[in-house]
């Protein structure tokens, strides 16, 4: 019972700034794949007089992924009111061409507006659609998440500095009174340290597999799942290898960091 | 005679820099039995403590057990602490531990084998008559208890130099006695230094003493 409450206050702290890192993952990674889909689903339209050099254009400015013509036909057949085939294929010669820009990511109004002004700088480009309206404000709603994940973020750190510096004393009034008594008798650093290293390495082993747990649940969770389906979204909640890999070097590390600076401050009763 | 403790000019002080030893010279022969006396706060326990290195001299020489003890780094200290046997007053006991780990602890820093240290461990515990408690934990004892773990564990390694600290100060007679009889023993039967600081010197006690007194903040033979 007393060996479970020693790993216990240890376990919880680290269990929930695990939590938390994992949450802020996942969150920052369905935010990556919404601003993907964001920019698959974007795109530039360019009216142009004459062919454009889609090399040219691409080499131009690294945002644009891809430029593909779009063809004239449906415009054409709307128009097709009785047009012999002669006069349609002279529209068809005399009717603007029409591209689409593909960009490699979700851009901002600065960098559209760039953009536009660099097509337009094409002597033979006589209109570009940016859509610039419901750009700008799915790009604020963007930004937003972006803000409020960051602020979640550094609130996230300085919980869990808290919550490690908290447990930092705790740990201090616990293993304070051993460590004097073992130095009392010639016990070397590493030896009064021992303890206080392997059960930090255990509280950190034990919080890991349990987040393990945990997010194995939550990634296979039926619920869960439909609720990225319904943004359209496809994310790794948790990869049972490099997040777990990660989950027990970030236990380790604070761990480690907790018990190097119990050594550390430690004082010899005088 | 081979000198155990050689203080030369010896001054010693806490942090608020008031002198609570000041100046003192005295030495005392190895295998000797020694009682230092002396009213509260006359630093009979600030000078026990400089002679295992809790307090370092401000001022002058203080050598235990050939290790001058003015800025003695942290491993020749370590060298002398596995040497000494240390009773305290409230006898620092590690709680999470058993007894018989506690009485373990020196054996296990000076890294002897397991079935020599639970043999030592096993016989102590006949010694102080706790051998039916090797389970239980210090809190689940009582004071005279403690203090006889504490006594066993300071005899554990069979140490050059014992040092206890009103050792028999809170305990019942029996408690008490045999304590007295232990620091005896090691002292007659293995020729260990006892340095015993205390109020009052127990009027039946069986064995050839030295007498030092502290007053003032200076140290006196009492013949």
């Amino acid at each position: 019972m007393k060996s479970i409450k020693n790993h216990l206050s240890l376990v919880i702290a680290l269990l929930s700034i695990l939590f938390s890192i994992q949450v802020f993952i996942i969150v920052d990674r369905s935010i990556s794949a919404y601003e993907k889909n964001l920019a698959n689903n974007y795109s530039v339209v360019v009216v142009s007089q004459k062919t454009l050099d889609s090399k040219l254009i691409i080499d131009s400015n690294p945002i644009i992924a891809d430029i593909s013509s779009l063809t004239p036909d449906s415009v054409i057949k709307r128009l097709n009111t009785g047009m012999s085939a002669t006069n349609i294929e002279l529209l068809k010669v005399t009717l603007p061409k029409f591209y689409q820009v593909k960009l490699t990511s979700y851009p901002s109004p600065q960098e559209i507006e760039l953009l536009t002004k660099k097509l337009l700088d094409y002597s033979s480009v006589i209109k570009v659609e940016n859509f610039s309206n419901n750009h700008d404000s799915i790009y604020k709603l963007l930004l937003l998440f972006k803000t409020v994940i960051t602020v979640f973020a550094i609130s996230m750190i300085v919980v869990t500095t808290l919550l490690i510096f908290k447990e930092l004393k705790i740990w201090q009034f616990q293993h304070n009174n051993r460590m004097s008594i073992m130095g009392l008798f010639g016990a070397p650093t590493w030896m009064r340290s021992a303890v206080l290293f392997r059960l930090s390495i255990v509280d950190a082993l034990i919080a890991s597999a349990f987040s393990f747990i945990l997010f194995s649940v939550i990634s296979t969770d039926a619920w869960v799942l439909e609720q990225f389906a319904n943004i359209g979204i496809n994310v790794v909640i948790f990869d049972p290898i490099s997040d777990f890999l990660s989950m027990v070097a970030i236990a380790m590390f604070l761990s480690i960091i907790l018990a190097s600076l119990i050594v550390l401050w430690h004082k010899e009763e005088v | 005679m081979n000198k155990v403790i050689i203080a030369d000019n010896l001054s010693l002080s806490y942090s608020n820099n008031e002198t609570i030893i000041n100046k003192v010279k005295f030495s005392i022969n190895s295998a000797s039995f020694v009682f230092i006396t002396g009213a509260s706060g006359s630093g009979k326990s600030t000078l026990l403590k400089s002679l295992y290195g809790a307090l370092k001299p401000n001022e002058g020489s203080l050598i235990v057990g050939g290790v001058e003890l003015r800025g003695v780094s942290s491993s020749k200290l370590n060298f002398l602490r596995k040497h000494i046997g240390i009773v305290f007053q409230d006898y620092k006991l590690v709680k999470e531990w058993t007894i018989e780990k506690n009485i373990m602890l020196p054996l296990i820093i000076n890294g002897y084998e397991k079935s020599v240290t639970q043999n030592q461990v096993d016989s102590l515990l006949k010694h102080v008559r706790l051998k039916h408690q090797a389970g239980k934990y210090p809190l689940e004892l009582s004071g005279g208890e403690q203090q006889r773990v504490a006594m066993a564990r300071a005899l554990s390694h069979n140490p050059i130099l014992i040092l206890a600290d009103e050792p028999t100060g809170n305990l019942d007679d029996y408690s008490a006695e045999l304590i007295w009889n232990l620091l005896v023993g090691a002292n007659e039967q293995l020729k260990t230094t006892v340095i015993v600081v205390t109020h009052h010197i127990p009027e039946n006690i069986k064995v050839d003493y030295k007498h030092f007194h502290i007053e003032f903040g200076r140290i006196n033979e009492v013949n």
